[in-house]
């Protein structure tokens, strides 16, 4: 056989595996066997729901996958067909908005906790938030305030109601900068580019972040409250696994969990 | 129209300033990689060509926590300037020129390669000292070359994305760049104006390349006539 021959043997090769492996790497769920969920989730879970999981695989055998992000990215992807079974939000507006777009179920919507915003500062920063509140943001040391994208982000919008609400929004709103979600706006302090940030409760009171920073509750009438919705998206294929995994969510069990990680449980 | 134009201006702003430097900063270093004989300079030019296969995310990664205020570099930095380096137009623009270092001096590099040796012995047989000739012969043989870099490294920097979206703060008017203010408008619904704003772009860009690609012909034909 002539080189050529075998080399155009050898592509036609190739090319036939990938015409027959490739439909299974692009759609992955079509060859799913085990019992799995696929869960978008606001960023303030990043350190709760993790666990949730693990205890949760532990006890069903059904597998969690678990994405982290804005709220408002996340509605995005799942309104454009991102191929999650379940949505944890940072608010109950952008579930809200999945049901009136039919994306989602509404049926199933359900408040699994409140989350509450702190001002955070490292450790070491000379500031004093526990007793300043929110004055310790007038501080000339504080050049840079990392909050969420109010565009996008629940927590960010909470930090900018809270602000305005103190009456100092004006006056440091040059120096605010924006994460993408509530998580990089908390590593934006702590990797001490900004010195304070609005952050969730559930990432300053987090096991991993134990003894980085100090951190205010910011009163919690003093922005509309961070009510956290969960709901199953329509085009699920697995609404069964992923209902059993919400009335799991109910147990205390989870509630005191969600305590623990900073959360607030309303009584319904 | 909801389009924003302080975003184009910045991110023009940011194109032009970064293709500046890296020209300033990019000619000596082609320069070197093309006419040295050092034998490990493989190893020079692969960490140039580094920001190719890098994420934008490793480079904003390292402006945030090397360059940043824990390390010495960063504090060297904050003695200097006061402040940070993120969230700062100068921090993008370091993390601009670091991006697209290799999409200039790659091209260029190959330019002055490609000017015949002879030309270069000629000039200096005839007492032309090594910048006169580099001005006089090489540079202008390699113009093409050169345009590319530029073009190539302008066009690189007004799509960056990852690492202002790492480093940025997306503050209007400093670090928000166009490609932030897609992104956003996308995740807020506005697909109205991110697709109005998109186009904008778009078409800016091809006017951009355009021009130069333009000016790149006329040089293939008239340059070596000249």
């Amino acid at each position: 056989m002539n080189p050529l021959a075998r080399a155009n043997r050898f592509v036609t090769l190739t090319l036939l595996v990938c015409a027959v492996s490739c439909p299974a790497r692009i759609w992955p769920q079509e060859s799913k066997s085990a019992a799995e969920l696929t869960i978008a989730a606001a960023a303030d879970l990043s350190s709760a729901l993790p666990e949730i999981a693990q205890r949760y695989e532990k006890r069903s055998g059904v597998k969690l996958r678990l994405s982290f992000g804005a709220s408002g990215a996340l509605t995005q992807q799942i309104q454009n067909g991102a191929p999650f079974d379940l949505f944890f939000s940072a608010d109950m507006d952008y579930p809200r908005q999945l049901i009136a777009s039919g994306t989602a179920d509404s049926a199933t919507l359900y408040q699994y906790a409140v989350g509450r915003l702190v001002l955070w500062t490292p450790a070491n920063s000379p500031l004093d938030p526990q007793h300043q509140g929110m004055k310790a943001l007038l501080d000339p040391s504080v050049q840079k305030i990392a909050i969420a994208n109010p565009e996008h982000a629940p927590y960010g919008r909470a930090a900018v109601a809270a602000l305005k609400q103190s009456g100092i929004y004006d006056q440091i709103k040059d120096r605010l900068v924006l994460g993408e979600n509530v998580s990089q706006a908390a590593q934006f302090v702590e990797s001490g580019n900004a010195q304070a940030g609005f952050v969730a409760l559930a990432h300053a009171a987090a096991p991993t972040m134990e003894g980085k920073g100090k951190y205010w509750i910011v009163p919690p009438d003093t922005y509309p409250p961070l009510a956290q919705g969960v709901i199953v998206v329509s085009r699920s294929q697995r609404k069964k696994e992923a209902k059993d995994f919400l009335e799991y969510l109910q147990s205390p069990e989870i509630s005191q969990l969600l305590v623990k990680y900073g959360f607030t449980i309303s009584a319904k | 129209m909801s389009i924003d134009w302080q975003t184009f201006r910045l991110t023009l702003e940011l194109a032009i300033t970064v293709s500046a430097i890296l020209v300033a900063v990019g000619l000596p270093i082609a320069y070197w990689i093309a006419f040295s004989a050092w034998r490990w300079k493989f190893l020079v030019e692969s960490v140039i060509a580094l920001p190719i296969v890098l994420p934008p995310t490793v480079l904003g990664l390292y402006v945030l926590v090397a360059l940043g205020p824990y390390s010495p570099l960063g504090r060297w930095w904050i003695s200097l300037t006061g402040h940070t380096l993120a969230f700062t137009f100068a921090g993008l623009v370091i993390g601009s020129i670091l991006y697209s270092l290799p999409f200039a001096v790659q091209p260029i590099a190959a330019a002055f390669a490609a000017v015949d040796r002879r030309i270069i012995a000629a000039s200096a047989t005839l007492g032309a000292s090594p910048l006169r000739t580099f001005f006089r012969v090489t540079a202008p043989l390699s113009l093409p070359g050169i345009l590319t870099g530029i073009a190539l490294s302008f066009a690189h920097t007004m799509g960056e994305f990852g690492v202002v979206l790492m480093v940025g703060g997306n503050i209007p008017g400093v670090t928000r760049t166009v490609s932030i203010d897609i992104y956003d408008r996308v995740q807020a619904s506005d697909y109205t104006g991110a697709n109005q704003t998109a186009v904008l772009l778009l078409l800016l860009c091809f006017a951009l390349l355009a021009t130069v690609y333009g000016l790149h012909r006329r040089a293939w034909i008239f340059g070596p006539v000249k």
